[in-house]
């Protein structure tokens, strides 16, 4: 009863506060107004909005915080500030860095916590409060497919960040999204000949994959391209993304035959599960008459850095190395360093060439309208960004280039100097059809301007 | 008596159908008027709601809350994947679903109380978010989260009906209407009015249960329930029909959520997830009639913006301060905001589960006495 009558006091309380809040609501003054937008979140006044959604908790956060500097940096070379970056070395000269069609850049950021929800909530709030025009990030499959979707139905750009997953332009490809980072597919045709020639042809191998779209697509290619070389694959394990201790998955390795480790992991489960192979003696083993080897498909600085001395002689693929010695790399990292005092991941690299990218399709559009931007990007062809020549397929919204194939240096002279790249594969030998099977099932739909 | 407080009922059932329909004018102020962050303080309104009603009556804690939220999303995905965008099917069915799931889990975990009764619910969600990710693969899509691709089958999708969910046509993300007041824009969006229709309804009949016989029943058993047996009266049926209840309460948020953006993924089965209600109905004040949502609207809030800010708001917000105290101040706020929202989030936890008791509405509850004891005693010395 007692309770009851508590309950009554505040209600009865709660009333008359609430309706003298209401009637002052009722007389301030409020401008109605229609917004007669022709696309989502057309930018208002002397300024532009950017969404950078990134991890920057999770397995992934490491790679979402050299993305967040990178995205920092290309908003400094778009406004005019800094060393201009590689807005020098682009083969397309739309950019004056006056920001993006006279538009001051500015951009909002969010955290993704490597899950799909947390990802599109974040997502939707840089859309629906902050009125960001393009949404830009990810540093996992999952989750740029989660938002590469929400872009579609919201009508913005998306552009995806580090995202190495078939489905990311294939399966579930969508109009309003655009890729620049390489796949699996691509991994798998680069990787495949450099295999065979160290470590033969005749190889069983053992595939430890993460859970989830990226681990998929990557294991299904690199076992078809490792297999039509003439190795065979023993078995194809799943580990879940949030794993942190890949012991027992390790142990029964030894005893099924394979002579091969192939991890398709990345960031923080990679450092695990490499440690953990190491850890078990795997690498001094000799099985079947041969060494025992481990292949990391997806490599990448930040994650060497992370496993330590366990990445010497292991081989692996990745979009861009700060080692490179071309005019756009160069800029790139002399900016990025000066900036930061360490040279970018390929994370970095992806994120702000997406930004780059974005700013430069506005210019040749002339707008920021997504259809007109997305009209501008398919089909573009450009260089000097530090990839060499590379194009943006119309069909899938992929960009081809070539794959550098690296491999953890023996003798690494400082604590960046980790990867050195044995082989750069050129662009025609890693290109597939847009149909091609491990693409197949997606429609890239119409592209949706939105309200 | 019994009027009395029947009219303070419906006082307050009319006070809170005001703050859900004024809800847009009344959070633009903060920042907080945009249809995604408002559907999400319906959607977890409902939740918490649905959850106080075990919690809150019965003091039975279940620390798996979440996986029937996440069941009730998957059925909803489901209905879209199969019939259309339609949103009434994907309800119906998210509801059910949830209410088969908790009666199962009920039953068995029902069967103890106190700690084990939530630990065997813990490791009920726990199985079933494992699940989702391992060999439910081809009905949860795993990690990448079940969506809608256009190759789905959609029987009932209408051909010129639109490709986003909707009620018969209205859209669940349209925007209707976007004032500007005092500078502020708020939001007037369909999805949010969808949800808070059936966030006054929840209340309503949370309303009722409380003041039902039931209820009564229910709190009896919180107090002691081994007097209730000795007295030969069987909890068993009163028990599981108040967790079947706020697991539908669950399933009907879930689909909801599913409703407004069609995604579902598994991480909204996880433990944290399920941990997480359990918060905001402490956090608001557990066994009031307001306190769970507002403890729901407490930390999606913190959620969406704490987590949202970093150092170049920061510099903008203390840009009035000399150049030194600028850099002085955004350092020392930095590890608190951005992604040092749980930190915050933590703090304020402790401060409020120590000095409030009650939650929030506790809070407010003391204040309202401080405040009507200072307005009697004036009134007494005049």
């Amino acid at each position: 009863m007692t309770e009851k009558i508590k309950d009554n006091q505040v209600s009865r309380r709660k009333v008359l506060k609430a309706s003298a809040a209401g009637t002052a609501f009722g007389v301030a003054p409020m401008f109605f107004h229609r917004n007669a937008h022709a696309y989502t979140n057309a930018p208002k006044g002397g300024s532009v909005t950017l969404g950078f959604n990134v991890p920057q908790t999770g397995p992934y956060a490491n790679e979402g915080a050299d993305e967040l500097r990178a995205y920092e940096l290309a908003v400094e070379h778009l406004n005019g500030g800094g060393d201009g970056g590689l807005l020098n070395t682009f083969s397309s000269k739309a950019l004056k860095g006056n920001g993006i069609l006279g538009k001051k850049v500015e951009y909002v950021t969010g955290d993704t916590q490597t899950k799909s929800d947390a990802a599109r909530a974040s997502a939707k709030s840089m859309i629906e409060k902050d009125g960001a025009v393009m949404i830009t990030g990810g540093s996992s499959s999952g989750v740029a497919i989660a938002v590469q979707g929400l872009c579609q139905e919201a009508g913005v750009i998306f552009m995806a960040g580090l995202t190495h997953s078939n489905d990311t332009t294939g399966k579930d490809k969508k109009a309003n999204g655009f890729r620049h980072f390489f796949n699996g597919y691509m991994s798998g045709a680069a990787l495949a000949p450099v295999l065979e020639k160290m470590y033969g042809g005749d190889r069983v191998a053992y595939h430890l994959t993460a859970d989830y779209t990226w681990g998929w697509t990557q294991e299904e290619s690199i076992a078809a391209a490792t297999e039509a070389k003439g190795w065979k694959t023993v078995e194809k394990v799943r580990t879940p993304l949030a794993s942190t201790d890949f012991s027992s998955y390790i142990a029964p390795v030894l005893n099924s035959g394979a002579d091969v480790l192939v991890l398709n992991h990345y960031g923080g489960n990679m450092v695990n599960s490499l440690t953990n192979a190491v850890e078990f003696g795997l690498r001094d083993k000799v099985v079947n008459g041969k060494n025992f080897e481990i292949v990391v498909p997806l490599y990448s600085r930040l994650m060497a850095q992370g496993a330590g001395t366990n990445v010497k002689g292991i081989f692996g693929s990745t979009n861009w190395h700060w080692s490179l010695q071309d005019e756009g790399s160069k800029a790139f990292v002399k900016s990025f360093g000066t900036k930061y005092g360490f040279p970018p991941s390929q994370a970095a690299h992806t994120t702000y060439v997406q930004t780059l990218l974005y700013a430069d399709a506005c210019e040749r559009a002339g707008t920021f309208e997504p259809c007109m931007v997305a009209a501008a990007l398919e089909g573009f062809d450009f260089d000097g960004l530090g990839n060499g020549p590379t194009h943006y397929r119309a069909d899938d919204h992929q960009c081809f280039k070539d794959v550098l194939v690296v491999k953890g240096k023996d003798n690494p002279t400082t604590d960046f100097d980790l990867l050195e790249v044995v082989e750069v594969t050129p662009r025609e030998q890693v290109e597939y059809p847009a149909d091609h099977p491990m693409f197949a099932g997606g429609d890239l739909g119409s592209c949706n301007n939105g309200a | 008596m019994t009027s009395a407080s029947k009219t303070n009922d419906t006082a307050l059932f009319l006070f809170f159908i005001f703050m859900v329909i004024a809800g847009p004018i009344l959070l633009a102020p903060i920042g907080a008027s945009y249809p995604d962050l408002l559907q999400k303080f319906a959607i977890f309104g409902i939740f918490a709601i649905g959850f106080n009603i075990l919690f809150g009556l019965t003091g039975y804690l279940s620390f798996g809350h979440a996986a029937f939220l996440g069941v009730g999303s998957y059925a909803a995905v489901w209905m879209f994947k199969l019939l259309s965008y339609n949103v009434l099917p994907a309800l119906v069915l998210s509801v059910v679903v949830a209410g088969l799931f908790s009666v199962v889990i009920g039953y068995i975990s029902l069967r103890r109380s106190g700690i084990y009764f939530s630990i065997l619910t813990l490791a009920f969600a726990q199985m079933m978010f494992n699940i989702a990710y391992s060999v439910a693969t081809p009905i949860t899509n795993g990690e990448t989260g079940l969506q809608i691709y256009n190759d789905d089958p959609q029987w009932l999708q209408g051909a010129d009906s639109p490709l986003t969910t909707n009620l018969f046509g209205l859209k669940m993300n349209d925007v209707f209407w976007r004032p500007e007041y005092l500078g502020f824009e708020a939001q007037f969006n369909v999805g949010y009015y969808f949800c808070a229709i059936f966030l006054i309804i929840a209340f309503y009949v949370a309303l009722r249960i409380n003041r039902s016989p039931f209820g009564m029943m229910l709190r009896a058993i919180k107090t002691n329930q081994n007097r209730l047996n000795y007295t030969g009266i069987s909890t068993r049926p009163y028990t599981l029909a108040a967790f079947v209840i706020s697991g539908m309460y669950a399933g009907l948020a879930g689909g909801l959520w599913a409703c407004m953006d069609p995604l579902a993924g598994a991480e909204r089965m996880q433990w944290t997830a399920s941990g997480e209600v359990v918060l905001m109905t402490i956090l608001g004040g557990a066994g009031t009639m307001l306190g769970p949502v507002l403890g729901a609207g407490f930390i999606k809030y913190f959620e969406a913006i704490f987590s949202k800010i970093n150092d170049q708001v920061l510099h903008s917000v203390f840009s009035f301060m000399p150049e030194g105290a600028d850099n002085f101040i955004v350092a020392i706020v930095h590890p608190f905001v951005g992604k040092g929202w749980h930190l915050t989030l933590g703090l304020l936890f402790m401060v409020i589960v120590i000095f409030l008791p009650g939650g929030l509405i506790g809070g407010l509850t003391r204040l309202g006495r401080l405040f009507r004891r200072g307005q009697s005693d004036s009134a007494g010395r005049r």
